[in-house]
């Protein structure tokens, strides 16, 4: 098989990122020479066991948390079901569950699952978004009950970009004496999190939507909270998750973090005018498209845009040309012939919601990329559309 | 992404014939936005019943746009009795072959072809005339026989991947797999009968099976209170119900919800199920 990378624009950083060289320079010694076991009782496993403890404080560093408060698992998906299933093994009489109905599939299908992870019948009020994506907070009040055991919201969808009052839900939460969990996978490194000041429970985050590899990942437990492993076995991360750790990647993950803090000023300024660049020239250029998501409460990274009468698809195959990398809504699969279910919960029309693209950027993106976008793209749309029977010109 | 073939590609970057032949001799129009594709297909015929031109215009992903180019250049220069002849299969082909998943998108080619072939003719859709099964795509029993004997299909599945039928709301899958039996059946080939009550089911298995309940178990008693329940969404194990008439205003209407619908709707159809109002 052929590998290519050469002249890629990535803009599909939500779905993964690079691994920053200064990441791999610094997880490269723990896959070559310093393979030993952090448990052991040498020298030569212990220091292992030393890069660990960095890892954690580097980790501890970027949140806002005291590394006793950060578990290394090995994804977001781990560290979600950690978290969700553990709050409802401390609090078994409590049988209800709030999410809200955008959440990544992680959260989506757990929630889908519960009855039969735990043995035990629940009820899970999903709550809903408005059209730009939003969340109704006097709803969410409403929603929260006696019998509510954990919420569990996402601090930024991974679709649209949509950030959510995580800091206000989580304290209405903590006022009730409920567990409250956040899927922070898109947030971190692009959102300022100081959990000493939150009322934060449970956060999850992953190595590789943050320039580390793949297959690891974090859950941040407050300190006093109740917790119940989902992985038994060794004594590992104190005995909140069994299994050797992945040594190389939580240090990469822990450089990582570190370069996060130092880029988030980037993201948030740089990163956030190429992306605004991108979006505007694209909503200018190309008639009959529009932008799914609120247009401020968003991450500075992400743009999500609907190119009305074309299937996506079709438009990523056409970018895929001049390997330009993005993400469609839509699933032209028989059989789930429907659009996302972010889109959809949002009530986008099907006419826009077939040809949704996401654009994500990364601090690696340059001007003179999103030029070359904003050159090909409308382009791509016109000669998709000149081939539509439903499009009738401007 | 998709495993597509090179020619599959060549054609969906470099597709033929794209636009409307000027005064077609005979239209199809299949497929619709809310679908997720469509396709318009135009077709000049001469005196001897020749197609020279044939152009298609196309909403939908690549393999859809390729089945079209590819079935433009097939017909032009065939007779309409040859052209008739060309099924899905002869499509993919063309192609290299298809993924099993978008197979449908032969079949939407080959449905355009027919569909301008009878407006030629003045005639009506041979398929058309058949009874609707699926709703939400508009496929017939006829077309969906066809398909089965055609492609050899054996599961509902299958019918869904090439035909679409099945893939919108669900409510036809009873149906589906009536047809497929009785056409496998007819075919002289064994049909081992499906289990009675399916352990898992399909989020559209589990729709129509609500419904059924609903209507037969719930409503009625509903009804003699003066109020009626309607069923919104099924996502999942999540049921989303609104309750109307007397019950709306009725204090006990949680209790309703949980007590009663949930119970039932878990007793007859699935245990995990969970009713929430709206």
């Amino acid at each position: 098989m052929d590998l290519h990378h050469d002249a890629v624009i990535y803009m599909d950083n939500n779905a993964t990122t690079r691994i920053a060289p200064e990441v791999l320079e610094a997880m490269m010694p723990y896959l070559a020479d310093y393979y030993g076991n952090p448990s052991s009782m040498h020298t030569f496993g212990g220091q292992v066991g030393q890069a660990l403890a960095k890892a954690r404080r580097q980790v501890a560093s970027l949140l806002g948390a005291d590394p006793e408060e950060i578990t290394f698992t090995s994804c977001g998906t781990e560290s979600d079901s950690t978290a969700i299933l553990s709050a409802l093994q401390t609090y078994p009489e409590k049988r209800h569950v709030v999410t809200t109905r955008v959440e990544h599939p992680a959260i989506k299908n757990l929630c889908e699952n519960l009855d039969r992870l735990t043995g035990h019948k629940h009820r899970v009020t999903r709550l809903k978004v408005a059209a730009d994506g939003t969340l109704d907070l006097n709803e969410y009040a409403e929603a929260l009950t006696e019998d509510t055991a954990i919420v569990s919201v996402m601090w930024a969808n991974n679709e649209t970009g949509v950030i959510f009052p995580i800091e206000r839900m989580a304290r209405m939460a903590r006022e009730r004496g409920i567990l409250f969990h956040t899927d922070a996978v898109q947030a971190v490194g692009k959102v300022p999190i100081n959990l000493k000041e939150l009322d934060i429970d449970f956060l999850s985050l992953s190595g590789h939507k943050l320039h580390a590899p793949k297959g690891v990942g974090v859950l941040y437990v407050r300190r006093g909270t109740m917790f119940v492993p989902f992985l038994t076995g060794g004594h590992q991360e104190k005995g909140r998750r069994g299994g050797t750790e992945n040594v190389a990647s939580i240090v990469a993950l822990g450089r990582a973090c570190d370069l996060a803090a130092e880029k988030m000023e980037d993201e948030n300024t740089r990163v956030k005018a190429l992306r605004d660049k991108l979006e505007e020239g694209l909503l200018a250029a190309v008639p009959k498209s529009m932008l799914n998501g609120h247009k401020t409460d968003r991450l500075p990274n992400t743009s999500n845009i609907s190119f009305e009468f074309v299937e996506g698809e079709a438009i990523l195959l056409h970018m895929n040309r001049y390997n330009i990398c993005a993400s469609s809504g839509s699933a032209c699969t028989s059989g789930s012939l429907e659009p996302s279910h972010v889109l959809r919960a949002m009530g986008v029309p099907f006419t826009a919601a077939h040809g949704s693209i996401r654009f994500s950027l990364s601090t690696y993106n340059t001007e003179a990329e999103v030029d070359f976008v904003l050159e090909k793209m409308p382009g791509i749309i016109e000669s998709l559309r000149q081939m539509s029977p439903f499009w009738k010109g401007n | 992404m998709w495993e597509y073939t090179d020619l599959v590609k060549e054609h969906f970057l470099n597709p033929r014939n794209v636009g409307e032949v000027e005064n077609a001799s005979g239209t199809g129009d299949v497929g619709s936005l809310a679908c997720g594709d469509a396709l318009k297909l135009t077709i000049k015929v001469d005196e001897n019943g020749v197609i020279t031109d044939a152009k298609f215009k196309t909403f939908g992903c690549a393999s859809a746009i390729a089945s079209s180019s590819a079935l433009t250049e097939m017909v032009k220069g065939m007779t309409l009795d040859e052209a008739a002849k060309i099924t899905n299969e002869d499509i993919a082909d063309f192609l290299g072959g298809l993924p099993k998943e978008k197979m449908h998108c032969s079949v939407m080619g080959r449905e355009a072809l027919e569909a301008a072939i009878a407006d030629y003719r003045g005639m009506a859709l041979p398929m058309a005339e058949g009874e609707i099964v699926c709703e939400c795509f508009g496929v017939t029993d006829l077309e969906i026989i066809r398909a089965i004997n055609e492609s050899n299909l054996r599961s509902v599945e299958e019918i869904t991947n090439f035909t679409k039928a099945g893939g919108g709301c669900g409510k036809c899958e009873d149906r589906l797999r009536e047809i497929l039996q009785q056409t496998v059946s007819g075919s002289k080939l064994e049909w081992i009968k499906p289990m009675e009550k399916p352990k898992r089911m399909t989020t559209l298995q589990k729709i129509k099976k609500i419904e059924e309940v609903l209507e037969r178990e719930i409503r009625p008693g509903l009804r003699k209170d003066g109020g009626d329940i309607e069923l919104l969404d099924v996502d999942g194990d999540f049921v989303s119900v609104s309750l109307r008439g007397a019950c709306k205003s009725c204090s006990k209407s949680q209790t309703t919800i949980k007590e009663y619908v949930e119970k039932k709707l878990r007793e007859l159809v699935l245990d995990t199920l969970i009713v929430e109002e709206n």
